[in-house]
């Protein structure tokens, strides 16, 4: 095989390496905020694990 | 911080909250100057300008092995500890070991055509490096598959033992069989075969995407953390609403 050929094979490899490497940072990235988001969003509603459950208690009730 | 500190989730999300931005910083460092050694080096004498993409192959190679060596020493902690921090290194060790071998099968796939003539062989090294991505496939799906996370844990450390049968395989497969693919070169007795020009690059770049990897499992293993509080939180709302 022509050796300048071979430069579409190396090109196509680091390309790859390029976008399953990113994929994956997008996913843990995007993950990260998705799930600060949500624990955001339930701190907001008043449901949190340590401060103050009762209340959130309280207030999920009423919520529903 | 004594190391057993780190064992509660909590102490682990702070020091992972203060490591991620650095390990982060030092992998970019470390790619930088791998993938310019990779581009400075000289062609092999045979295999041409191709042996560029051995700086991607090899590393991922080892990491993917790496990937389930670690999920299998978590399932250890999780069978016999019990340690919920030991599922979650499992669980979030699983994707990113799953990307690194389905790297490693595209990159040798993409190295194979021009040095054999084939993008695949069913020889032994390539097969059973086939069956390790599988295997990441069918317990990210255990894990999906099963909602209560503790059963979860249990079911995909048994699977996680299981399969760690393949690493050997994997590693001797080119000894034990006749293969294509060939032999250890980096790593074996009697010193490396590899040219320092080309071997110091590529040591440089398996250090980069170790970096690389350790990072996305911190960060990874910081998202499952956060998840199973919000599942937490969320099952307490409901219990409150009942």
């Amino acid at each position: 095989m022509d050796p300048a050929n071979h430069m579409g094979f190396i090109v196509a490899a680091y390309a790859a390496t390029l976008v399953i490497v990113g994929a994956l940072i997008a996913w843990v990235m995007l993950d990260y905020r998705a799930q600060q988001r949500t624990l955001a969003e339930l701190d907001r509603r008043g449901v949190s694990r340590r401060s103050a459950p009762a209340p959130a208690m309280e207030q999920a009730k009423e919520q529903a | 911080m004594a190391i057993a500190d780190l064992a509660n989730p909590s102490r682990f999300l702070t020091l992972a909250n203060r490591s991620i931005p650095w390990l982060g910083g030092l992998t970019v460092i470390v790619f930088a100057y791998g993938i310019d050694q990779a581009m400075l080096a000289p062609d092999d004498y045979q295999q041409g300008a191709t042996v560029k993409i051995m700086f991607l192959h090899v590393p991922s190679a080892w990491l993917g092995m790496l990937g389930w060596g670690l999920m299998t020493v978590a399932a250890f902690g999780t069978l016999v500890w019990r340690h919920p921090l030991a599922d979650v290194a499992a669980k979030a060790a699983a994707p990113i070991g799953a990307a690194f071998t389905l790297l490693c099968l595209v990159t040798g796939s993409l190295w194979g055509r021009p040095e054999w003539g084939t993008y695949w062989v069913w020889d032994a090294r390539l097969t059973s490096e086939l069956v390790l991505f599988l295997l990441y496939l069918a317990v990210i799906a255990l894990w999906r598959t099963v909602e209560d996370p503790s059963r979860a844990a249990r079911a995909a450390a048994i699977l996680t033992l299981v399969g760690a049968i393949d690493l050997p395989i994997i590693k001797f497969s080119v000894d034990w069989w006749n293969t294509l693919h060939q032999g250890a070169s980096v790593f074996r007795l009697g010193g490396s075969t590899i040219y320092p020009t080309i071997l110091m690059p590529l040591l440089v770049m398996a250090v980069a995407f170790t970096l690389l990897f350790f990072t996305l499992h911190l960060a990874a293993m910081r998202n499952e953390i956060l998840r199973r509080r919000v599942r937490t939180l969320r099952l307490m709302q409901a219990n409150a609403v009942s």
